[in-house]
């Protein structure tokens, strides 16, 4: 059997953030971070607070730029380094093969939940009822109460947008999928929904990439874990 | 809708805009030095900078509105040829404003006729593309006011007696009853009440996405161009001073005076 493919290169990545208005201080990130992930992968970033996770998931979806090195994607017969891929093509490559699931829900205030989530897959290219119908699957499963689907989701809780964005970033079928905390919260029962989603994925063979502080999530989801601190720019 | 107003492919490989080395002084003042940007079917470009830093000059050049010092800005025709947009006659440029082309003011009052009604409003621009079926033009007069939100029964009503977002959104419908394939617009949703601005925001970008069109919008209000925009461009002293993906020069911005932009915006 041929091992499974790498949809994910990360390759002596650097980046540090340049504070023009604190007098051009320096602030360093990461440094020559280098990891793969493979199709049917999970795999999470850990470390302690400030060591750099969230930010080396941003560079990974092209949301922060990176100083130095490589973040090679697969895209279908190409490979498509976010690093140095024009707007244009980054928009085509989040659009079918790189999704994020950031911590916050960050939409237009009348948009209703459920048709954030259909969004998200006419967005990918599946056909409108076909994206309705995973909408309401996984709106069911991460027990969004249905009186809400059609409420805009400004007022609801932390717990509910959170579920809102989940169900957003898992409805289509990208292969990427980069999850920023998804889990940080939600309660035992949705905890385990999202599991059982991640799971799913990683059958499906998508290549996985995310952090989690919840322990038990990390060690039912996980494949490997790479300790960020060992790339951290200011050690 | 004939097929010829159809809305293009948003796939489409070739740009529908270059614009290439565009400036113009005032006398020995810079307006805008040298811009150049691509624009693609479906894509929107964001133009944000303070008052005085080049984005209006800039928006005035592209809608031949003012002539450039020097610059070219080419458009992809609907036969496919590529032309220079100043080196079309006064007739084509006309027509192309009229149809494939529109702009949306900042002030509505500006865009719109005010005393004519909200139905002549929308269809006067089908007019100028030869339609005189008066029941046809009415027809599509009154889907484009329900596509924008705006009750029917105001459809004899002039916009005088409109509020602010009413009036706003009629001037979207203005623009794009002729399906347009490029719309530039000038702080759309500046001077609406908050509320306002949420709706017209979230009508325009599902409208953008439905149609497939090309936009570039000026805004001062980076929340604005954060919900609309794919693609940002700041400006300064009339240069581009930064651009890419907007997320990323919003979240990652590496000039002293866009970091210093995006940390002025007051967090709610």
């Amino acid at each position: 059997m041929t091992p499974p493919a790498t949809l994910l290169n990360v390759d002596r990545v650097g980046k540090s953030f340049t504070m023009h208005l604190q007098g051009g201080a320096l602030l360093p990130v990461v440094q020559d971070v280098s990891f793969d992930v493979a199709a049917g992968e999970c795999v999470v970033l850990g470390g302690p607070s400030g060591a750099g996770k969230s930010s080396l998931l941003k560079i990974v979806y092209g949301n922060y730029r990176c100083d130095s090195g490589s973040v090679m994607v697969r895209d279908g017969e190409d490979t498509i380094d976010v690093a140095a891929a024009s707007p244009r093509r980054m928009i085509r490559l989040r659009r079918t093969r790189l999704a994020y699931v950031s911590q916050f829900l960050r939409v237009i205030p009348r948009v209703s939940a459920i048709d954030i989530v259909v969004q998200a897959a006419v967005e990918f290219g599946l056909p409108e009822d076909e994206g309705r119908r995973r909408a309401r699957d996984l709106l069911t499963r991460l027990n969004v109460p249905e009186q809400l689907w059609s409420l805009a989701p400004a007022t609801f809780s932390g717990g509910e947008q959170q579920r809102i964005n989940i169900a957003r970033g898992f409805v289509a079928d990208h292969d990427v999928l980069l999850l920023d905390e998804p889990t940080a919260s939600l309660d035992a029962v949705n905890r385990a929904a999202v599991v059982d989603l991640i799971l799913t994925k990683k059958r499906r063979g998508t290549a996985l990439l995310g952090i989690f502080h919840d322990e038990d999530v990390r060690d039912r989801v996980a494949d490997r874990v790479v300790d960020v601190t060992r790339f951290s720019a200011a050690a | 809708m004939s097929a010829a107003l159809l809305a293009p492919e948003a796939d489409d490989d070739r740009p529908l805009l270059t614009v290439s080395g565009l400036t113009k002084y005032y006398g020995e003042r810079p307006g805008c030095l040298d811009v150049g940007f691509d624009l693609h079917p479906g894509e929107v470009l964001a133009i944000v900078g303070e008052s005085g830093s080049g984005k209006s000059t800039l928006l005035s050049l592209l809608a031949c509105r003012l002539a450039p010092t020097r610059g070219t800005i080419r458009y992809r025709m609907r036969n496919g040829a590529m032309r220079d947009v100043m080196s079309l006659t006064e007739a084509e440029r006309r027509l192309l404003m009229r149809t494939d082309w529109g702009f949306v003011h900042q002030d509505a009052a500006q865009g719109l006729r005010m005393r004519v009604s909200a139905g002549a409003n929308v269809g006067e621009r089908l007019m100028a593309l030869g339609q005189r079926h008066y029941g046809d033009i009415r027809a599509q007069a009154k889907d484009w006011l329900q596509r924008v939100e705006i009750d029917t029964d105001r459809i004899d009503d002039p916009p005088r007696s409109f509020s602010g977002g009413m009036r706003q959104r009629l001037q979207i419908a203005r623009n794009l009853v002729t399906a347009p394939r490029l719309v530039l617009m000038d702080e759309p949703t500046g001077g609406l009440d908050v509320s306002v601005q949420a709706r017209l925001l979230d009508l325009l970008r599902g409208l953008v996405a439905d149609l497939g069109l090309a936009v570039v919008i000026v805004t001062h209000d980076l929340a604005v161009a954060r919900l609309v925009s794919h693609r940002l461009m700041v400006m300064r002293q009339g240069s581009v001073i930064e651009t890419g993906l907007t997320d990323q020069v919003l979240d990652d911005p590496r000039e002293p005076y866009t970091q210093l932009l995006v940390s002025s915006v007051l967090q709610v």
